[in-house]
């Protein structure tokens, strides 16, 4: 046995462990790279590294028509690319000043909840994933696919969906859609159900969740948390009732908030939102409102085929819309919704040409992923991993 | 308090506290935008912070502009400030030529201006002073120009297939 092998070595001689964990790890869901100081299991310092899938999406925005900004915005945060889509349609609305009819409102609300019941489904399981729960990702995780197949009813796309136009909704929902719709409504809050108890009250995951990864409200503030991790660490901010969009002040929901921050909260209140979003669907679909699926726009939303072969106007404002030669007014907008991690928010300034001048997007997840290495700095290495699946960093949001 | 009001009221307490740093303003759809001098920009936005009753706590984005055409003032930065508690937000620019980059940084009052900022040095080459970290974030390090800038073509300038003459344009 050699001498000093098991001595502990006072703090200057002692040595450190690097260890580079990404870009490409399997635990950690997209590309992040970490280079991490460690001491033994304790992570001493981590440096993220971002930009691995950098698309330069801002400076595409300023040579595309604004109709073709909206496939960009389905690469931001792809689990749900809906928000990010009607998101920026909201955006262009405000700048030219348009109103949507209710039913487009309420459509789009239905959309929207569906996409953020589909980004928590994928959050909390992979919580329960990487904390050794597999049942829910195999189990939970159809009920992702139940909510694509909706979207691909109602637009024809599943993952990047481009759903929705300048103006409205493309097409009203289907009968198949709304029978889809239906039967996920009758459906969805029984897997929910099971998967809650499966995990919420489980010794395991809750001795591993609790107190993992934590940030006071006040520190979440101060790096710009918005989203379900703001409001973990007891913030109630939610974009969807500060600056109501999309009529969400029609309908009557709650915003749960958890106490400590850490990643149970996270998870916690990621369930909770699930049912206030089968409540929202709930309610928008008994309110549902008779009435036009879009606004009365032919500058900006695409006329019907049958009418761009019959008619001339139709078929003058089709070819000006596929070229992108609308007009709109000059100025500087600034849009946000409420999208699955957090405030998505459009800085948009035009100077009346076809593209915009400049957009800028407020990206939840960049802005929240720089708190990372303060969360787990003094934590252990599997807790590293279990505090980025919580806070639900998604590439390509991250590199825009 | 609408929007309106709100920029008015503002509006009279930089112009009192800042004096002739504080430039102008207007009102841009829901927004009430604050121009003030490149230089007392820290000074505004810990005011704005940290004065109770305005209450600006929370910095949402910050990013640049780059008008090649606005001769004297080419680049611009924007400051979006929130107030949670009473639900306002304001934007804040600042102008600048384009020789003259160097703008305070914002990290000392929101940690969350780190990444934000070495995001826009990244695309527009702004030398944030007082930055702890200021390198390349989104983009390769050995880049050696900033492509948000309007003089960076998106795409090879030898292409003649998607010139808008194709369209008569």
């Amino acid at each position: 046995m050699s001498t000093n092998n098991h001595i502990i070595k006072p703090e200057a001689e002692k040595e450190y462990n690097i260890l580079n964990l990404g870009p490409t790890h399997p635990a950690t869901h997209g590309i992040f790279q970490n280079i991490l100081k460690m001491d033994g299991e304790i992570i001493m310092h981590a440096e993220p590294t971002v930009g691995y899938i950098h698309r330069a999406f801002e400076k595409i925005a300023e040579h595309r028509p604004y109709n073709q900004i909206t496939p960009l915005t389905d690469r931001l945060n792809y689990c749900s690319s809906p928000i990010n889509n009607m998101g920026w349609h909201m955006t262009v609305e405000k700048l030219i000043g348009c109103e949507v009819p209710k039913r487009a409102d309420y459509l789009r609300v239905i959309i929207m909840e569906l996409s953020r019941i589909a980004d928590h489904v994928i959050c909390t399981t992979i919580i329960g994933q990487d904390t050794g729960a597999t049942t829910g990702f195999l189990y939970f995780f159809q009920m992702r696919e139940k909510v694509y197949e909706i979207f691909e009813e109602v637009c024809g796309a599943r993952l990047t969906t481009n759903i929705g136009r300048v103006g409205g909704m493309e097409r009203d929902f289907s009968e198949v859609a709304w029978a889809k719709l239906k039967a996920f409504m009758i459906e969805f809050p029984k897997f929910l159900n099971e998967f809650q108890r499966l995990i919420e009250r489980n010794r395991i995951f809750m001795d591993r969740t609790i107190n993992c990864g934590p940030i006071t409200g006040e520190r979440a503030l101060a790096y710009g948390f918005t989203g379900p991790n703001l409001r973990a660490a007891g913030i109630d901010y939610d974009v969807r009732v500060a600056n109501p969009y999309s009529s969400y002040q029609d309908f009557d929901f709650k915003i749960p908030i958890g106490g400590n921050g850490d990643t149970y909260d996270r998870f916690m209140v990621r369930i909770q939102e699930m049912w206030e979003s089968v409540s929202i669907i709930k309610q928008a679909i008994e309110k549902m409102p008779v009435g036009d699926f879009h606004a009365d726009v032919p500058e900006f939303y695409l006329p019907n085929k049958e009418d761009v072969y019959s008619k001339m106007e139709a078929l003058i404002y089709h070819f000006k819309i596929v070229m992108g030669e609308m007009d709109v007014p000059k100025g500087e907008v600034y849009h946000s919704v409420e999208g699955g991690n957090g405030e998505l928010g459009f800085y948009l300034i035009s100077d009346g040409n076809r593209a915009p001048f400049r957009l800028h997007f407020r990206r939840p997840c960049f802005i929240y992923y720089q708190a990372y290495p303060e969360m787990i700095t003094g934590g252990l290495l599997s807790d590293a991993i279990l505090t980025m699946s919580s806070l639900n960093v998604i590439a390509g949001e991250l590199d825009a | 308090m609408n929007t309106t009001e709100l920029f008015d009221h503002l509006s009279e307490k930089l112009k009192a506290q800042f004096g002739d740093d504080f430039i102008g303003g207007e009102i841009q759809y829901d927004f009430p935008v604050f121009i003030v001098e490149k230089k007392s920009i820290l000074e505004v936005l810990q005011y704005l912070k940290t004065t109770p009753e305005l209450n600006y706590h929370f910095l949402t984005t910050l990013c640049g502009i780059h008008m090649p055409e606005n001769k004297g003032a080419e680049l611009a930065i924007m400051y979006q400030l929130h107030n949670m508690v009473d639900n306002h937000r304001i934007r804040v620019k600042i102008f600048m030529e384009d020789g003259d980059v160097k703008v305070p940084s914002a990290t000392s009052i929101w940690p969350t201006a780190n990444w934000m900022e070495r995001q826009e040095y990244d695309f527009f080459g702004f030398n944030f002073i007082g930055h702890p970290d200021l390198r390349r974030i989104l983009n390769m390090d050995e880049m050696n120009y900033f492509p948000m800038r309007k003089e960076y073509p998106l795409e090879d300038g030898s292409r003649d297939d998607k010139s808008d003459k194709m369209f008569g344009r």
